[in-house]
Formats: C-alpha cells, sequence, structure tokens
C-alpha cells in the first residue's frame, strides 16, 4: 500500500482525504493489513469459503405486490425534491 | 421503582399497583437529572413516551393486557422508530426521522413497551468504546472516567445505572456483549437470523444481529421471546419456532457439560483469570462439568473481521450519498462532488477507515486475498466451534480481556481497540448466540462472564445464566450514579 493506492481507493470510495492526512491514514491502514495478514498463518487451500453463517441457501418470495412504495413519507426527509424527484447538481452540460 | 427487574414491574403493572404513566414519568425524571453523567441517551422521546403510556394504561384499565404493557423501554439509536429521529450515532443521519419502524421495534411496540428514549452509540455501530459518536462519550456508570464499551454503550450504560429497566442494542462483533461486561449488565447477542434485521442500519450484515441489555437472565429471556421470529422482510430471519425463553430459562437446572477454550486463558489478565476461575469453582460446585477444549483459529477471528466487516460496511454505508436522506453537503459543483463533500462531512474518522479498507479489501486485484481467505478462515473458526459442540453443552469464558479502560486511552490505536472483542467476534463470524453476565469486579469496574451456545441454543445459554443468578449476586451489584 502507499500514496498512491490511498487517493485510488478514496475515490473509488467517493470520500475526500486532504494531502496532510495521507500519511496517517497511510499508517493506520498499514498496521490494519499486519494484523489481517495474520490470516496467511493458516492453509485455507482446501476450504470452502462461508457462503452463509448457518449454510442457509437465499430465500425468494413469491413475486407478489404486497407493500407500495410511499414516495411522498420517504421524501420527506429531503428538502431537495420536486414533483417526486431528487434534485442534484446538473449532470449532463 | 427502578431498582425492580422487568419481570417484577410486568407484574406491578398487571395489579394495578402501578400506572405505565407514573412508570415513563420516574424514568424521564432519573434521565433527565442522571444522564447529564453519562450521556448515554441521544433523543429523549417524552411526548412519544406519555402518549404511549396513556394508550396502555387505558387498555390495562379496560383487561386488555398486552404481554410487556406498560414497561419502559431504551431503543439503540441504531433501529429505525417511525416519527422519531434516528442517527445511528453520526452527524450523517442527524436530522433523519424514519418513515417507518424497524421490526425490532414494531413487536416490542406491539408487545405494549413504552419507547422512553434512543440510547448514544459509536458511529454507525464502528466502535468499541463508545468514543466515535457525533454526540459525545458515553461516560461508565461505575467510574464516569471510564468507557462503558460499544458499540451499544449507551444501551449498557443507561440499564447499568437503572435510567432504564432494559434496552436493545446490535452485535457485529461484540457490541452487546463487550459493553454488558464493561458496565455489569446482561446482553445477549442471539443466533443469525433469530432476529429480524429490518429497519437496523446496516453495518456488515452477514454478521449484524439484534438483541437486548437488562439487570437479569429472567429479562433477557422474556425479551428475547418477543422480538425472536421470521419476518419476510428479512430473508435472512430463521423460520425456526421460538420457544418461551423465560419458561424454558426457569425450568429445573439439568447438568451441562461446559468447555473451556484453552485459547481463551492464554495471556490472560491474572485478575480476570482469577476471577474467571473463581466462578467454574462455584458452577462446579452447582450442577456443572468443566472440560477444556480447544479453538485455536478463534485467535484468528479479529483478523477475519477486519476484513469482513470493513468489506460489507464499504458497500452497507455507500447508500449514504447526500441525495436522498441524510447530510447533502452545500455547493457541490457536480454530482461526483456533492458525493465526497457529502460523505466526507457527514462521516466521522473511524467510518472512514473502515469504508477505505473494505473498498481496498473488495477491489480489483484483491478480492482473493482478502475477502475470500477471510470467509475461509470464517468456515475454519465455524468447524472448530462444530467440533466442539460435538462434546460439549455450551462454552463459558471472559467476554472481555479486561475490564473497563479510560476515555481516550485507546482512541488513536485502532489495533488496541479492535483487540478489546478479541473473544467475541468470533461468535459472529459463525452466526453463533452469545451472552455476557456481570461475573466479578476488578478495580471497582465490572467483568463479564460469556455463555457462547450452538446455532438457536438460546434457551440453554439462559438456562445456565439464570442458574448462575440464583447462585450468585454479582447481577444486583449498582454503582453509585444511580443512587438508591
Amino acid at each position: 500500500m502507499n500514496k498512491e493506492t490511498i487517493i485510488k481507493i478514496s475515490d473509488l470510495a467517493k470520500i475526500d482525504i486532504k494531502d496532510d492526512q495521507i500519511d496517517d491514514i497511510l499508517t493506520s491502514l498499514e498496521k490494519i493489513l499486519n494484523l489481517v495478514d495474520e490470516m496467511n498463518s493458516v492453509d485455507t487451500d482446501s476450504v470452502t469459503p462461508m457462503s452463509h453463517p448457518l449454510n442457509l441457501k437465499q430465500e425468494l418470495r413469491k413475486d407478489i405486490v404486497e407493500a407500495s412504495n410511499e414516495r411522498e413519507l420517504f421524501q420527506k426527509n429531503n428538502k431537495h425534491t420536486d414533483n417526486g424527484y431528487y434534485i442534484v447538481p446538473k449532470i449532463i452540460d | 421503582m427502578h431498582n425492580k427487574t422487568v419481570s417484577e414491574l410486568k407484574k406491578d403493572l398487571k395489579n394495578k399497583k402501578i400506572s405505565s404513566v407514573e412508570l415513563t414519568n420516574h424514568f424521564v425524571d432519573r434521565i433527565k437529572s442522571i444522564d447529564s453523567q453519562l450521556n448515554s441517551f441521544i433523543s429523549l422521546t417524552e411526548e412519544y413516551a406519555i402518549a404511549q403510556a396513556k394508550k396502555i394504561d387505558l387498555e390495562i384499565s379496560k383487561g386488555k393486557i398486552r404481554p410487556l404493557a406498560g414497561i419502559p423501554l431504551a431503543q439503540k439509536d441504531i433501529f429505525c422508530t417511525k416519527g422519531l429521529r434516528t442517527t445511528c450515532g453520526s452527524k450523517m443521519l442527524e436530522n433523519f426521522i424514519s418513515p417507518y419502524d424497524a421490526t425490532v421495534v414494531e413487536k416490542l411496540n406491539d408487545a405494549g413497551m413504552v419507547i422512553i428514549g434512543k440510547t448514544n452509540m459509536d458511529e454507525f455501530a464502528m466502535g468499541s468504546s463508545n468514543e466515535t459518536s457525533y454526540f459525545g462519550d458515553v461516560k461508565n456508570p461505575w467510574n464516569t472516567e471510564y468507557v462503558p464499551g460499544g458499540s451499544s454503550g449507551g444501551s449498557a450504560a443507561s440499564v447499568a445505572a437503572r435510567l432504564i429497566p432494559c434496552s436493545t442494542g446490535t452485535d457485529t462483533g461484540g457490541s452487546i456483549r463487550q459493553p454488558a461486561s464493561l458496565t455489569g449488565v446482561c446482553g445477549i447477542k442471539p443466533t443469525y437470523g433469530r432476529v429480524s434485521r429490518y429497519g437496523m442500519i446496516a453495518f456488515a450484515s452477514s454478521l449484524d444481529q439484534a438483541g437486548v441489555f437488562t439487570r437479569t437472565a429472567e429479562d433477557c429471556a422474556i425479551l428475547l421471546t418477543h422480538i425472536s421470529g421470521y419476518d419476510p422482510k428479512d430473508s435472512t430471519s430463521s423460520r425456526k419456532n421460538v420457544p418461551d425463553y423465560e419458561k424454558e430459562c426457569k425450568q429445573k437446572f439439568t447438568s451441562m457439560t461446559i468447555g473451556i477454550p484453552v485459547e481463551f486463558l492464554e495471556d490472560l489478565d491474572d485478575t480476570v483469570k482469577e476471577v474467571f476461575e473463581e466462578n467454574i469453582k462455584v458452577l462446579e460446585k452447582n450442577g456443572c462439568k468443566f472440560k477444556k477444549i480447544s479453538l485455536k483459529s478463534s485467535k484468528l477471528g479479529v483478523s477475519a473481521y477486519q476484513v469482513v466487516a470493513p468489506a460489507e460496511c464499504s458497500s452497507n454505508l455507500s447508500r449514504f450519498d447526500g441525495v436522498r436522506f441524510g447530510h447533502r453537503a452545500n455547493n457541490a459543483k457536480n454530482i461526483d462532488d456533492l458525493y465526497k463533500k457529502s460523505r466526507s462531512e457527514g462521516f466521522g474518522q473511524e467510518v472512514k477507515r473502515r469504508i477505505l479498507i473494505g473498498t481496498y479489501a473488495l477491489s480489483a486485484g484483491y478480492y482473493d486475498a482478502y475477502y475470500l481467505k477471510a470467509q475461509k478462515i470464517r468456515q475454519v473458526i465455524s468447524n472448530e466451534f462444530a467440533a466442539a459442540f460435538k462434546e460439549v453443552d455450551l462454552i463459558l469464558g471472559p467476554t472481555a480481556p479486561d475490564c473497563a479502560f479510560k476515555i481516550g486511552e485507546k482512541v488513536n490505536d485502532p489495533i488496541a481497540m479492535y483487540l478489546s472483542d478479541v473473544f467475541t467476534v468470533s461468535t459472529n463470524l459463525a452466526g453463533l448466540p452469545a451472552m455476557s453476565l456481570p461475573m466479578g469486579f476488578k478495580n471497582s469496574l465490572p467483568l463479564g462472564l460469556q455463555i457462547i451456545g450452538n446455532h438457536f441454543d438460546e434457551a440453554k445459554i439462559l438456562s445456565l445464566a439464570h442458574h448462575y443468578q440464583q447462585i450468585t449476586d454479582w447481577h444486583t451489584k449498582k454503582p453509585k450514579v444511580s443512587g438508591d
């Protein structure tokens, strides 16, 4: 991991990081990755990765409309709406 | 009144010795006079509570008595509560009014409970000390210079200080059990899927589970019965029948074989070890047989957890984009700028750190080395538990490696903080139920005893916990701050 990696992942995660914070973040992430690397002390080549803690399969429901979308209620939390739409900065010139 | 358990209050309300409004006012007054020392609540929902209590009192007067009619409750501020502010301890949701109730909230409301407030917590449940909350640190009621643990620190501290008889919590890597241990109360994290996660703000979906805090195992059993069960709104919730945990835990205690993982006692703090071993002797005299077992990969739990939890959090928290709800930054130049500014202003340092680690672990070229490896380690840990449960009924150990630490002591050392969950994370990785209950003190700060069970063995855990509380009195000790 290096500074470029931090810049790349912060862009992927859509989080702004100031230049003077990069070193601190790099140090703390490296420490965490060192802890994570302890996993390599166990050989897991023959292990199937866990897909569910109880080995259950994903349940599917019947394709029936039950609850309707309460758009007006959900949009009460946001003053940047117009006629059921969300207002965002201009995307297309 | 505040020293009574849920079980006792249930009787008093049913026999009309007290009304729900009186009880609500009593606890609201206590919170108002004591919580300035603890900061365990983010929101007090007084008006809502009084209205609910009046409704319940009217029902009681007409002979309609719901199972938990009129009992005051605090909801961890991670549970969506319709019409009430739900912050998740974050600036991101500082002004978020939930448009619906979480299933846990709905179930407890239907049972007749009265929500008195929303408790403080680590931001998005990411922390083990309650120091990452946007709404300030929670203080440990036993000594306010110390942390109460986290992430459900407010829920634990409020029950310990008798500000509320019971509260809800969530546990992703120990967030119910570790604060229960550090504040001297009972806290249970059920089997993954036992309780619906609908409306519980997601941190790491394959690990998160809801549970409760109370002062006795019997009370834990009462509440667990009411929050458990299949929910069509959560496809990971289990269809298994829900037993009457209260009835089950109070049945005559039958002898059990209990496993002690040798790894849990290696390098353990001397006093914690002494207190734990003292408790084994007590249980040995009272019908329990002990057997040494090995969970040799459990020590890798923290490493695997530090991949799985951040990876899932980076995905879950991508919904906070400043567009539909939550904090929105001003003066964004374009849509990308809106996302970045809103997220950077709305999230605290620990949340950002976990999102970054998770994004890295899931980014192109690293998936096999991190996420896949961690899921394999999870399977190894789970297999070890499964082998152990062929030989023993339950597993016992300390909940945390030590008593509470001082506020500020570990805040700049994430690794030291993560290691405070060393005994709790493995059960989340394996989806197992576990509980913490008070077992003694170190330097006048509480220590917790952890009971781990096999999948859906909550009744067995509660039975041992209830039995333990019949022969010991650690659960009756209370901090000075709670008064008489």
